[in-house]
């Protein structure tokens, strides 16, 4: 995914000359194509990240399209103040690519987990806030990326994901896509946990309980209306993601319906990281794992769901 | 080891007090700067009031130091045009220490940016003029600051935006004393370096003075010039009330054209209003009374 990303940069720098890139202190064969070819729009400007944000405002106020790559939590936490003022405020057309999203980064521990990042970039007005399934998709929304008014920040995954969306799904910024019609249940997940929803939905379907799964890969802004829709044809939404409780897709979800749909919320359920910082190392995977994350758990979790649903139902 | 083995450093003991402060005499940077203001420069300074009236407060010591390097700039040094200001030609001026607006607006009023009666409105609920410049609401202001330790990096990406796009435009920004506390400003320096921005120039109010009391004090920053130095800029020192020196130095080519360029305007807090120069408690006033109002009158009269 972050290959698919950074070549889809090169192949966007040909296509338009406002395009740039700014690393940090990314590794040293990051790019060499676009370096070669584009020596002028292409930069590495050290572990610096407030004033390479700072510095892609600059280049955009003067009509540049600037797309940065470092890691996710460097993005959000180290330079917040300048994302949410030089990029926000302004409203520019900077991308931020975040390698890392989640829990990728297990090993490094938790100085290096974008576990909270969605929540405060969803906080910042004129953000949005992206999370695609995996590289076909991030091509398909790099190339969204280039007329797109607004700043974006574009969570990565750990690469080699399985593909699990086709070109006929499309990608429109903003606009959700529904990959399994529901049933009784829906299904909401962003970014990679659209793998695991959808194998937990044929698990699902094999129980007897059919189970749609809705793609939200734009968490802001979110599609409201794709949401209250299926809202009122199902009896029971989970939310899954790879990010903490607080302020995440879960808490977007339940804010949206909340706004929308006062007094008729189906019940909810939220499968997400815990409101922690990790203390384990090991793998993604073994996070995933631990927090449920897993196409079994997340089955289970809604099976029991659905029980209790029924049961609030009950007169 | 017994207490009263001495430190291999020879360093004081902790609960020791620092050092204390040369004595006060006179305005904080009077040492550095004693350009007598002319009747523009008073001028201005009668339009900072202007406003600072209008908004019943403000940062009046803070606006008042750079009033010369930002009419110098404006009048003798960069290329724009107001009826154009979006003129991709233009050269550009970050007010990186956004706090000291009055100065700023007065000179785009005065250069007829907009109109100086809307200085009358400032910081009230409609208008378009606030306690920090903003982008895309104020005619003329090039980046939203206030927040500080932002302008140096934003300049730098103009200056690279320039090269990239074949322009010759040069791109000022202004930055407070106290504002170079700020880690983010060092990164730019280090930036601008590496690039060799020779378009770009940094200008520091120096006026010794921060909010909390004098910059010596608080968090010391000499050698400046030769930080600067150090960082790939050429490093100019200036009395920044005085417009001749501010002229000579903001017009000559640099003594590098491959290295950007540090201008440290040694100024006074305060300038013009003798009751505040150099006075701490003079940098930001949230209510002004009467009685204030007619002593910034009196002094600029």
């Amino acid at each position: 995914m972050r290959q698919t990303s950074l070549k889809m940069v090169h192949e966007l720098a040909k296509a338009d000359p406002r395009v740039v890139f700014i690393g940090s202190d990314l590794g040293p064969d990051t790019l060499t194509e676009m370096r070669d070819e584009f020596p002028n729009r292409f930069f590495m400007e050290g572990i610096s990240e407030q004033n390479v944000i700072g510095m892609a405002a600059g280049m955009a106020l003067d009509g540049f399209i600037p797309y940065i790559n470092t890691i996710a939590t460097f993005l959000t936490r180290r330079s917040y103040e300048q994302v949410a003022v030089d990029l926000c405020l302004h409203d520019l057309p900077v991308r931020l690519i975040a390698s890392g999203g989640g829990v990728v980064y297990a090993p490094l521990g938790p100085t290096h987990l974008a576990i909270e990042d969605i929540a405060i970039m969803r906080a910042l007005p004129n953000m949005t806030v992206v999370a695609v399934a995996d590289a076909e998709e991030m091509r398909r929304l790099m190339w969204a990326t280039l007329d797109w008014p607004h700043p974006i920040y574009i969570r990565l995954a750990k690469g080699g994901d399985p593909v699990v969306t086709s070109p006929e799904d499309g990608f429109t910024l903003g606009k959700a896509i529904l990959k399994r019609a529901p049933g009784d249940v829906l299904l909401v997940s962003t970014g990679v946990m659209l793998g695991p929803c959808l194998d937990a939905a044929d698990l699902l379907d094999a129980r007897g309980i059919n189970c749609g799964v809705l793609h939200m890969h734009t968490v802001k802004p979110i599609d409201a209306d794709a949401l209250v829709d299926l809202a009122g044809k199902v009896r029971l939404i989970v939310t899954v993601e790879e990010h903490i409780l607080t302020g995440g897709l879960g808490s977007a979800v339940l804010e949206t319906l909340s706004d929308r749909l006062p007094g008729r919320i189906p019940p909810l359920r939220r499968i997400s990281l815990p409101d922690a910082f990790p203390v384990k190392y090991g793998s993604q995977q073994e996070h995933h794992r631990l927090n449920g994350l897993t196409a079994p758990a997340i089955a289970q979790a809604v099976e029991k769901a659905a029980v209790e649903a029924v049961v609030e139902a009950a007169p | 080891m017994t207490a009263a083995s001495p430190s291999p450093l020879d360093l004081p003991p902790l609960d020791q007090a620092p050092p204390d402060l040369p004595p006060f005499e006179g305005p904080i940077g009077s040492d550095r700067s004693n350009a007598a203001l002319d009747a523009r420069s008073l001028h201005l300074r009668r339009l900072v009031v202007r406003a600072l009236e209008g908004g019943g407060r403000g940062h009046i010591g803070s606006s008042m130091s750079p009033v010369e390097a930002i009419r110098v700039l404006y009048d003798d040094v960069m290329r724009y045009r107001p009826d154009d200001p979006r003129w991709v030609g233009r050269d550009r001026f970050i007010l990186s220490k956004g706090h000291g607006c009055l100065a700023l607006y007065a000179v785009l009023a005065d250069k007829g940016f907009f109109p100086e009666a809307a200085l009358d409105d400032f910081c009230r609920f409609d208008s378009f003029l606030g306690g920090h410049p903003e982008y895309g609401k104020v005619t003329g202001v090039e980046a939203s600051t206030g927040a500080l330790g932002h302008g140096l990096p934003i300049g730098v990406g103009m200056a690279l935006a320039a090269r990239m796009q074949g322009r010759d435009s040069r791109v000022f920004v202004l930055l407070g004393d106290g504002e170079l506390g700020e880690g983010s400003v060092w990164e730019a320096a280090l930036c601008a370096g590496k690039h060799r921005l020779g378009s770009l120039t940094a200008l520091i109010d120096y006026n010794k003075l921060q909010s909390a009391g004098p910059v010596s004090a608080i968090q010391p920053l000499e050698p400046l010039a030769a930080k600067w130095e150090a960082f790939g800029f050429n490093a100019v020192e200036v009395d920044g009330h005085d417009v001749v020196d501010l002229r000579r130095v903001l017009t000559a080519a640099p003594a590098d054209p491959s290295r950007p360029t540090a201008v440290i305007c040694h100024t006074i807090k305060g300038r013009g209003v003798d009751f505040a120069e150099g006075r701490a408690e003079w940098h930001h006033k949230a209510k002004l009374s009467l009685s204030d109002l007619a002593g910034l009158h009196r002094a600029l009269a």
